[in-house]
């Protein structure tokens, strides 16, 4: 039997429970992907897709995994931009799914930027 | 593009970006029938005429880094290689319906591909808007309303990672009760 939408109650008692939803504040990191015709026609959607996994996975309530337009370097799709605040803004080029879960645990986890996987490395 | 799910990931933020607070979405996959067809139905602002008209022209975009849109442009002519067609039509104010089909038994028919995948990836987007997706077989038919699902969440957000795993899920499991085996 396929799942049905009531059995989601049991899961909304559960997350409840656990108090963790994500707050915008401003100590939190954003991450965003571009979601234009240029970007989904290059691979972005699996790379969304890792990404909002791994961070529901690790549990990181600091994170906002948001999705934008067309960035307007449409031959190095798919971008990743992640927004710390106080830093300056990363932008992750050529992305794949396994390149995304990296700079999840390296970037948002340890706060180490992936730099080979950066724009500055590829121009 | 590859996948006709990646053709409706990129057509539905269409309606998004059109301010449309409810999104209906029908992937039908029809054997005896032997078509394919994408339906998306949205309240967002519309199209004046004018643009309406003009919006498979790859010259044409609401897009401001350059002056190239390729939307609406692509899906047109994948429907109509693989012996299907297109359709739009649009009011400013009340919303806008986009339809392509295709012969399923046609060589260049493109694969449906991951088709929850683009809808979970919608809902990430947007998640305070309504989708409602309807997906249709000659085995079945089953249909994703998110306005249900904020009514069993109460508060939480459907944007929320475990919900949307959860909804991907549901879509896949659903999917895999009326595909063709």
């Amino acid at each position: 039997m396929a799942k049905s939408i009531a059995e989601l109650k049991a899961i909304r008692e559960k997350m409840q429970g656990q108090m963790n939803m994500r707050v915008d504040s401003d100590d939190s990191i954003r991450v965003v992907v571009g979601m234009a015709t240029c970007g989904i026609a290059a691979g972005a959607r699996p790379v969304l897709a890792a990404i909002v996994d791994e961070v529901g996975k690790r549990n990181l309530t600091n994170v906002k995994v948001s999705q934008t337009g067309c960035i307007g370097v449409c031959r190095l799709e798919p971008i990743v931009e992640v927004f710390e605040p106080g830093k300056e803004k990363t932008t992750y080029v050529h992305m794949d799914a396994e390149k995304a879960r990296k700079m999840v645990s390296e970037h948002l986890v340890n706060h180490r930027v992936v730099e080979e996987m950066t724009i500055s490395a590829a121009e | 593009m590859k996948e006709l799910s990646l053709n409706l990931l990129d057509i539905a933020e269409n309606s998004v970006r059109a301010g449309a607070t409810r999104v209906e979405i029908d992937v039908f996959d029809l054997k005896k029938e032997d078509v394919v067809s994408l339906e998306i139905r949205d309240n967002g602002c519309g199209m004046s005429p004018e643009f309406l008209a003009s919006v498979t022209d790859p010259f044409t975009t609401t897009r401001t880094t350059r002056r190239v849109g390729l939307g609406l442009p692509l899906l047109k002519m994948e429907a109509e290689q693989a012996e299907g067609g297109f359709e739009i039509e649009s009011e400013v104010g009340k919303g806008t319906r986009t339809k392509a089909w295709f012969k399923r038994s046609n060589i260049d028919m493109p694969p449906l591909g991951d088709l929850s995948g683009s809808m979970i990836t919608l809902i990430q987007g947007s998640p305070e808007i309504d989708f409602i997706y309807r997906r249709r077989t000659d085995a079945g038919e089953f249909t994703l309303s998110i306005p249900e699902v904020r009514e069993e969440l109460g508060g939480i957000s459907v944007g929320e990672p475990e919900i949307l795993v959860w909804l991907g899920e549901f879509l896949a499991e659903n999917e895999a009760e009326i595909e063709y085996k």
